[in-house]
């Protein structure tokens, strides 16, 4: 079952893609209503990463990132897990509130409880409707729990998602999606771990074998 | 001195003067293993706690398998078994909000049970562990004195 997982999230690549592009599609619009701003979004990258590479294709374990995490339970089960660099983070943050952005870099940095408040807040409306337009084509039922914010060294936050790919394969499905307003690029990475049934469970919803 | 780098789910030995280190440990444990004499050790860096269940994956995936394949490495570089002291670092619970319940989410507990019971089986003394908490952690194991370096973001650094 172990390789056959990785074969199948490798041949099943595109149909990921097209998830993640509807499912982001409408994150992006929930976005643009949040911050009262024309959002575009970039055709969203699906990639099976192994172990290994997953933290260099961010920028290294040490990193420091904020990640949100949303358990998500129905006839899918799983979790959402959405990744932001804190530059990124503080991007959305300070243009949800009207304020200006704060310098990141500074060592003395850290979100402020109103900064982290809304974050999770940002995070609730890109997963809900992330999860909304899934639900819809597949006609599965998937309900997002209050999500959690952490803000620590990406190794630390990403092993969530690794850990449940690893009790199934040696890689982990990664999406990558970019936000892109008059600003400049915001990039949001999402991570999608469902638990090995309901992968199956929405790929034959799909009409693929699972 | 070289730095050797200890990725996700792998295990590496080296001797004196490098140093072995593995970066953002989070619900994952670093064990490493040190014998004072001969200033040699190991690192793993493991994601599961047993290797049952899951035989023909790669077995520095998981803790117990990952202790054993790293004791035979450090056993070619001509270490005695029962010359080596082990260290533990990570298994932290990094969303202690979501689904206490949650097994994948305790799995940091679980690691850390997993690597402890098999160097309690191995009679491998443990002399120190930094396990638990809700943050990350880089190690680095100076295998010139076995002191292992756990570093940290906002809660500083400490040597066990």
């Amino acid at each position: 079952m172990n390789d056959s997982l990785n074969n199948n999230l490798s041949k099943h690549l595109d149909v990921f893609k097209e998830i993640g592009n509807i499912g982001a599609g409408h994150a992006a619009s929930a976005l643009a209503g949040l911050l009262d701003r024309r959002i575009t979004m970039s055709v969203p990258i699906a990639s099976v990463v192994p172990f290994n590479e997953i933290v260099n294709v961010l920028d290294g374990p040490e990193t420091l990132v904020a990640g949100v995490l949303i358990d998500v339970s129905g006839d899918l089960n799983g979790f959402i897990l959405l990744l932001l660099s804190m530059k990124d983070a503080m991007a959305m943050v300070s243009q949800a509130l009207c304020q200006p952005e704060r310098d990141t870099e500074d060592s003395e940095f850290v979100l402020t409880d109103l900064e982290q408040d809304t974050l999770v807040e940002i995070a609730n409306i890109l997963v809900g409707s992330f999860l909304s337009a899934i639900t819809t084509f597949s006609g599965l039922s998937a309900i997002p729990s209050v999500p959690q914010l952490a803000v620590d060294m990406l190794g630390a936050i990403i092993s969530i998602a690794t850990i449940q790919y690893g009790t199934i394969g040696e890689s982990v499905l990664f999406l990558n999606t970019r936000f892109n307003d008059l600003a400049g690029d915001i990039n949001g990475h999402f991570f999608l771990i469902p638990d090995y049934n309901s992968y199956k469970m929405l790929l034959e919803a799909l009409g693929l074998e699972g | 001195m070289a730095t050797v780098l200890v990725g996700m789910a792998d295990l590496k030995a080296a001797r004196n003067p490098d140093i072995i280190t593995t970066l953002g440990l989070g619900s994952c444990v670093g064990i490493t293993l040190y014998d004072k004499a001969r200033k040699i050790g190991g690192m793993a860096h493991c994601m599961l706690p047993t290797y049952k269940g899951f035989e023909g994956q790669k077995i520095d995936k998981f803790v117990d398998s990952a202790v054993i394949e790293l004791i035979k490495q450090l056993e070619r570089m001509g270490v005695p078994r029962n010359a080596l002291v082990a260290k533990i670092a990570g298994g932290a619970h990094m969303f202690t909000a979501i689904s206490q319940n949650n097994d994948l989410l305790k799995i940091g507990e679980r690691n850390t049970a997993a690597g402890i019971a098999i160097l309690r089986q191995l009679s491998i003394p443990l002399i120190a562990n930094d396990t638990g908490g809700k943050h990350g952690r880089t190690i680095e194991l100076d295998t010139a004195s076995g002191a292992l370096k756990i570093k940290t973001v906002g809660l500083g650094e400490k040597i066990i």
